[in-house]
């Protein structure tokens, strides 16, 4: 059994006068503060610090700048899905006895590319960059296949879109570590700038720094709150969309969440919340109705009619998602356990599911093509 | 810009699949993929031959970019399409020589071979398969 028993984020934005090793170790020292003692290991996740900050090697990196040259550590990528990654790895680390308590940190700064085209380029590298981004290709563009199929089989439109961001955006406003705690007005949306038709700027995650850091332990002994991880579901699907069956169905997201369930031995209506990578709307609604929150076509009408909302009967994303709280890459996937650690202890202070014990996390890499699913309850 | 700067060797290799469509099919179960994989995606033969693709296909799903990675500005607005070919196997690929606007889905395209990526002032000039109405 492994458990998380320390917690420390960074807010989620644009954090010009901080670096890459700035904001690791701002949240890495928040989390070994939380928790109280010392880790004997360091997994690292990042996507993008290769390609945006010319920085590789995150172990010694991070452990470095952190005071701990000697301990082990490593970095874990899997695009989106990097943080849950890590956490798995580190997972392994104890299971294993390799180690007793690790530190998982998850940090990405993607502002130091000051231009669109540059980031664009740099998130399309979790596509097929020799089959799809060569020929112009970006991830963005993958979702906006997605999206137009989902329209076309589902018969919804441009509005039906809007009720995604505008729950997230308003979720946000409660959350002190979001990056767009302002609420989402429909005609705003609806006038949202052209990225890939049909996905509108509105649609997607904004570009964010940040950093979160968790602290697992083979011992419930974190002094603020522990929670115990259930299991983790973990499944893949290619990588270029090209090659799949179906757009509007995400098979790897259907694999991790049985896997999950099946590990814990729970029932999914013991799941209290849903913390999802929403990297665009329709990824978001693909999800919901993967994880059974929605009939096949039906997402938009769970989030317009209050069924996502937080005091909702299935909420999703009480922080934001990646829409609204941000989406520092390589460190979401740890935002997300952290939130849900946060919820199931009771201290997600404004963005608080009522008695909330069990939580889910779903990370997903590329389009959905690494999927990991954990499964969190408070002890 | 690292991640799209393109080296004269990675491109080179690639050449077969992006200046003749020249794809894969597996002599166990008869799937057919661009680019060749060693490895059958579909049931794990090894037994995967070389073969050129039909050139014609159809337009399966499509997007307008309106925001370019580096190094495709001057094509924006521009449309990238999954193609179906008449054998059945898809790919994606940029339209060209048609004004976005009159793409549909089902529209019959054929392949020719563009520019398709600058590395910047001195380096490479990458051509490759994009894929345009078909000429009656």
């Amino acid at each position: 059994m492994v458990y998380i028993v320390g917690v420390g984020l960074t807010p989620v934005g644009n954090h010009w006068s901080k670096s890459l090793r700035h904001l690791a170790v701002e949240a890495s020292v928040k989390a070994l503060e939380d928790y109280g003692k010392d880790v004997d290991y360091v997994v690292v996740s990042n996507m993008l610090s290769g390609v945006i900050n010319g920085q590789e090697n995150l172990g010694s990196y991070v452990v470095s700048h952190l005071g701990k040259i000697g301990t082990p550590a490593i970095k874990v990528e899997a695009a989106g899905a990097s943080g849950a990654a890590a956490s798995v790895v580190a997972q392994g680390l104890i299971s294993s006895g390799m180690a007793e308590r690790v530190l998982v940190v998850g940090v990405e700064k993607m502002t130091d590319y000051t231009s669109l085209e540059d980031t664009t380029s740099a998130l399309s590298t979790a596509i097929d960059s020799e089959y799809e981004g060569f020929p112009g290709g970006t991830l963005d563009a993958m979702h906006a296949l997605v999206m137009r199929e989902y329209m076309k089989k589902y018969g919804v439109n441009r509005e039906d879109f809007s009720y995604f961001p505008l729950l997230m955006h308003k979720n946000a406003v409660d959350t002190p570590h979001a990056q767009l705690r302002f609420k989402l007005k429909p005609e705003s949306y609806m006038r949202s700038p052209m990225i890939a038709e049909p996905i509108t700027l509105l649609d997607l995650a904004p570009v964010s720094d940040g950093a979160a850091a968790i602290v697992l332990s083979k011992e419930p002994d974190g002094p603020n709150g522990n929670a115990e991880i259930l299991s983790v579901g973990h499944a893949t699907d290619t990588i270029a969309i090209y090659r799949r069956e179906s757009l509007t169905e995400m098979p790897a997201i259907r694999a991790a969440f049985s896997e999950a369930l099946e590990r814990a031995n729970i029932e999914r209506g013991s799941i209290d919340l849903y913390n999802i990578h929403d990297y665009s709307s329709v990824l978001g609604y693909i999800t919901t109705e993967e994880l059974g929150l929605a009939e096949r076509g039906k997402a938009p009408e769970l989030f317009k009619n209050g069924g996502a909302d937080r005091d909702g009967p299935t909420p999703v994303n009480p922080e934001g998602g990646l829409k609204a709280r941000g989406n520092p890459v390589g460190a979401t996937g740890v935002y997300q356990i952290a939130e849900a650690f946060l919820q199931v202890t009771g201290r997600a202070e404004g963005a608080q599911v009522e008695g909330a014990k069990t939580a889910l996390t779903l990370s997903a890499g590329g389009l959905a093509s690494n999927v990991i699913i954990h499964l969190i309850r408070g002890v | 810009m690292w991640a799209y700067w393109q080296s004269v060797p990675a491109h080179w290799r690639e050449i077969p699949a992006r200046y003749r469509l020249e794809g894969g099919e597996c002599q166990d179960c008869g799937y057919r993929m661009i680019p060749r994989e060693d490895i059958c995606p579909k049931c794990g033969s090894r037994n995967v031959k070389p073969i050129n693709l039909p050139r014609k296909g159809n337009v399966v799903n499509y997007t307008v970019i309106w925001n370019a990675p580096r190094g495709y500005e001057y094509y924006t607005p521009y449309v990238i399409a999954i193609i179906e070919l008449e054998d059945g196997t898809r790919l994606t690929a940029q339209l060209t020589d048609v004004e976005p606007s009159d793409v549909k889905e089902g529209m019959e395209v054929e392949m020719v071979l563009r520019k398709t990526r600058v590395s910047g002032e001195s380096g490479l000039i990458a051509y490759s398969y994009k894929f345009r109405p078909l000429i009656k």
